[in-house]
């Protein structure tokens, strides 16, 4: 048995040593909310933090990590969706399919904890995941609105949402 | 170009002024968590209590249940996989049924309940962009027939004429009396009522929720993890599978060393798969793969261990000038006028096979008994997957089941061939009782595609010394989807599909081009790398083709390529309305940036009418900057117009990726492309700006998925043209150099 320190609690799993991270999330503890695709670190899919880093975690081998690492997934970036990245999601109707979102969701919120205010440069340095159905400019337009404090109106989309609000 | 606005472009229509106040109580499967992560479908007998969302309440007739609490299901036969058909059907059933949208969820019926219900829910099949445009109307007339029993339950409780009745947000009221009741109150009523024999749908003037920009609504569980999808499923005592197939399309599995990897941790068992594949079940995912990539394994690679994408291209080639060729569209006699004419151009475009590369790979689990199969898996066309699964399981349809999962994207890949599904029961039965779960390897699902399909086209074009086309004439030769998936539909080597936007005018797709002399023309060439739709498919390289073409003629002409499309698009006024309203957006009147450069390109596909303006600057080192695209859909009707933007931006990032570098090769007969390493997918960095614009029309119904993937590949060439002055004619882009 091993320990690792994940959404801020003690759990324990059983894995080879060469046993990614991303499948002792997944297969272990049960926490399928990051996503496995490639395995070799290209698409991001599975991306979660370790101590605020922004980490690929399909080759990051759980046997690497210790307990006193302090993963988060995207289950544990808040308690209920409400991280200011998820809430400009949400409003945005970001996600398409959604499978790439766990990942673009959690390299949003390391890049902008590190540089509150990115550039675009920043952005597309950070946010090298790949989306498939193509939410590239609608997650540039998150990230940005998050930046300016929230205000959804700033991107114009003016989605009527099922509370009444037009964000 | 600077990024400076938060969004490029004002949305094209006008948000609503009112609507619905009150937060949805659930979203489709968003009890999921609640359950432990278990999909809350319609009747998964796995799951236990409450599986069900409905089915302790009688359904008002077959697309609405009304529960006690005025909650409305709504149900969608069609699959969700990212398009947002999930949210504008429920908005068409909404529209009719009066109901309160606050309160709408939704739920996938099941095809074996379809099944055993006569086709109740109509077709399940998702893709050709048909999931909204195809149901429609009796999706509407569903909503409208339940409303009408409804509030013919009210009238009836209250002893007065459904005439005087009426019916907003799920409320019924009776102004004379002063009465009012909910749906919720009536549903159980209604539900024992004999539905109307008709029923009129509304006029489209006086719709409420239809064309409305609202909120998708399965938006909020992909933000938070919550989401399942085919991947993601968990059944008690579920063991998981990895496979590989021959690598060699056509070939066998020869051997497999089974003992050399059987003590390994948590391997329960190996099993063949068919006559090409071998799996590892296992009780981890990764325990299972890591297995069986240390395992020895024999294949038979069969007659095609030789062929090569060379090999391929000249067999092709061929098609090029055979004399045997089927006739897609035709007037005159493009030869001889082409023939007779003082100038003449030619020239020969090629695209290549590229995977659909969904970013969930492929999935399913399956439980096989002798006497019951049941799969749950992520599909495009739930009946098709049913009958997978009844042919691999050896089991009546009526024996089996498949349970829909979201998709981690379709793209076509999900919907006519269900290769995954039959491999997840053959390796189910030899685990019979225990649920397994079969997850394909990135490597397993570059490798063993339903390719796009790959062809040449020649073109050649007479003028006259005006630079009036007297003559057209388009060869193509390559891959038919339907040869191998439905070879019953060929009648004298001619693959309709093949001819997506060059067919003469009709509801689907139409040539918008008149010219006096026209010959559009097919000569089908297979081979053993399988063909399978695609986001967009033939009418993505039919739309390269003639649109880059007719660039060349307009350079040829010396005429501004504007203006030379419409002379010959005069007698298509639509087809004309979305090109010179890219124009006008755009600019084209007006010099680019400087040192960016303008293409244009335009195509009538899957009922819609679209066009779109590229601006591209090539650096002197040959990088090529797509900065914006301008586009506009005539789709007739536009259902929710911030999802159809969704859509078009998403299918620019589709068709530019499979521009810049969507190309899978053959060596010694099997794809040599394994991850995204060596089959990149466009990232954030290149997504140019998207600036839309949604025109419907209003009399027809069109799809919004793919039609605009066509023209983002001819639009950004055309651009690069005039740019650099070099015509690239064969894709993807990163085989060629810009450099001046």
């Amino acid at each position: 048995m091993a320990t690792l320190n994940v959404n801020g609690k003690s759990r324990e799993y059983e894995a080879e040593q060469d046993t990614p991270l991303l499948w002792v999330l997944r297969e272990q503890l049960g926490l399928t909310g990051t996503k496995y695709g490639c395995g070799v670190a290209q698409c991001g899919a599975c991306t979660v933090h370790i101590d605020g880093v922004a980490t690929r975690s399909c080759v990051m081998p759980a046997s690497a990590l210790t307990a006193k690492q302090k993963i988060v997934t995207i289950e544990g970036l808040s308690p209920n969706g409400s991280h200011p990245v998820q809430k400009a999601w949400a409003a945005m109707d970001v996600p398409q399919c959604g499978f790439c979102q766990s990942g673009m969701i959690m390299a949003a919120a390391a890049l902008l904890k590190d540089k509150p205010k990115p550039s675009d440069a920043d952005i597309n340095d950070a946010m090298t995941n790949i989306c498939r159905c193509g939410t590239y400019n609608r997650v540039r337009a998150a990230i940005k609105v998050v930046a300016h404090g929230g205000d959804t109106k700033l991107a114009h989309l003016a989605i009527t949402h099922t509370d009444g609000s037009v964000k | 170009m600077s990024r400076d606005a938060i969004l490029p472009s004002a949305p094209s229509q006008p948000a609503p002024s009112s609507a619905p106040n009150k937060s949805r109580r659930r979203f489709l499967g968003g009890s999921a968590a609640a359950l432990g992560g278990l999909v809350v479908g319609f009747h998964i007998p796995l799951i236990g209590e409450a599986a069900a969302e409905t089915a302790d309440v009688p359904e008002v007739n077959a697309w609405v249940v009304v529960k006690p609490d005025d909650t409305v299901v709504i149900r969608i036969a069609r699959s969700e996989m990212g398009q947002g058909t999930l949210t504008g059907l429920a908005q068409l059933v909404a529209e009719e049924l009066e109901c309160n949208w606050a309160k709408v969820t939704t739920e996938y019926p099941t095809p074996g309940q379809s099944l055993a219900r006569n086709r109740v829910w109509g077709n399940f099949s998702t893709g050709g962009s048909r999931g909204i445009r195809d149901s429609q109307d009796y999706v509407r007339k569903g909503g409208a027939i339940a409303r009408t029993m409804l509030v013919q339950a009210a009238a009836d409780e209250w002893k007065v004429p459904a005439g005087e009745c009426t019916a907003a947000k799920s409320v019924i009221t009776h102004k004379a009396s002063g009465r009012s009741t909910t749906y919720g109150k009536v549903a159980l009523a209604a539900s024992r009522l004999t539905p109307p024999a008709t029923v009129t749908l509304k006029d489209p003037k006086d719709w409420k929720l239809v064309g409305k920009r609202l909120a998708r609504l399965d938006t909020v569980n992909k933000t938070t993890g919550a989401q399942i999808y085919g991947m993601d499923l968990k059944l008690p005592g579920m063991l998981n599978a990895a496979i590989k197939d021959c690598p060699v399309f056509g070939g066998k599995l020869k051997s497999f060393d089974a003992s050399s990897i059987e003590k390994r941790p948590g391997v329960k068992k190996v099993v063949q798969v068919g006559d090409s594949g071998v799996a590892v079940i296992a009780d981890t995912w990764w325990r299972a793969k890591s297995a069986l990539d240390a395992m020895t394994i024999e294949w038979d690679n069969g007659p095609n261990a030789q062929v090569s994408s060379a090999s391929i291209a000249e067999i092709i080639k061929a098609g090029l000038d055979a004399p045997e060729a089927a006739v897609g569209n035709q007037n005159g006699d493009a030869r001889a006028a082409i023939a007779a004419a003082p100038r003449k151009l030619e020239a020969v475009y090629s695209y290549p096979y590229q995977n659909h590369a969904t970013m969930e790979v492929m999935n399913a689990t399956a439980k096989w008994t002798p006497g019951r199969c049941e799969v749950w898996t992520p599909t495009q066309n739930g009946e098709a997957a049913l009958a997978a699964a009844a042919e691999a399981a050896d089991l009546p349809p009526s024996k089996c089941e498949v349970y829909k999962l979201h998709l981690g994207g379709g793209f076509g890949r999900r919907g006519a061939v269900h290769d995954w599904v039959r491999q997840a029961v053959l390796i189910a039965r030899q685990m019979p009782g225990t649920p397994v779960k079969l997850i394909w390897s990135r490597e397993e699902d570059m490798t063993h595609g339903r390719y796009h399909p790959i062809t040449q086209c020649k073109l050649s074009a007479g003028m006259d010394a005006d630079g009036n086309v007297t003559g057209f004439h388009m060869r193509l030769s390559g891959q038919s989807i339907l040869a191998s998936i439905s070879p019953q539909s060929i009648k004298d080597g001619k693959d309709p599909v093949v001819f997506q936007g060059l067919n003469p005018p009709g509801p689907e797709a139409s040539f918008g081009y008149s010219f006096p002399n026209l010959l559009i023309d097919y000569a089908m060439r297979n081979h053993h790398v399988p063909a399978g739709f695609w986001r967009g498919v033939n009418l993505n390289h039919n739309t390269i083709y003639f649109e880059c073409f007719i660039d060349e003629l307009a350079h040829e002409a010396k005429q501004d390529p504007l203006a030379f499309r419409r002379k010959f698009l005069a007698n298509s006024p639509k087809h004309l309305a979305v090109l010179n309203a890219v124009a006008e957006r755009a600019g084209w009147d007006k010099p680019a940036p400087k040192g960016v450069f303008r293409g244009l390109a335009q195509t009538m596909g899957f009922g819609s009418y679209v066009a779109a303006c590229a601006e591209v600057s090539v650096s002197k080192d040959g990088e090529l900057t797509v900065h914006r695209i301008v586009a506009a859909t005539d789709s007739g009707y536009a259902v929710n117009p911030q999802q159809i933007e969704a859509q078009v931006e998403g299918s620019f990032a589709y068709g530019l990726s499979a521009a810049l570098y969507g190309e899978c090769t053959i060596k010694d007969g099997r794809v040599e492309q394994q991850n995204f390493d060596t089959y990149p997918a466009m990232k954030m960095e290149k997504m140019p700006t998207v600036e839309t614009i949604v025109m419907p029309s209003g009399g027809f119904w069109g799809g919004v998925g793919e039609p605009t993937i066509a023209v983002a590949a001819p639009a950004v060439l055309n651009a690069i043209f005039a740019a650099t002055g070099k015509r690239i004619r064969e894709l993807p882009l990163k085989n060629h150099s810009l450099k001046a």
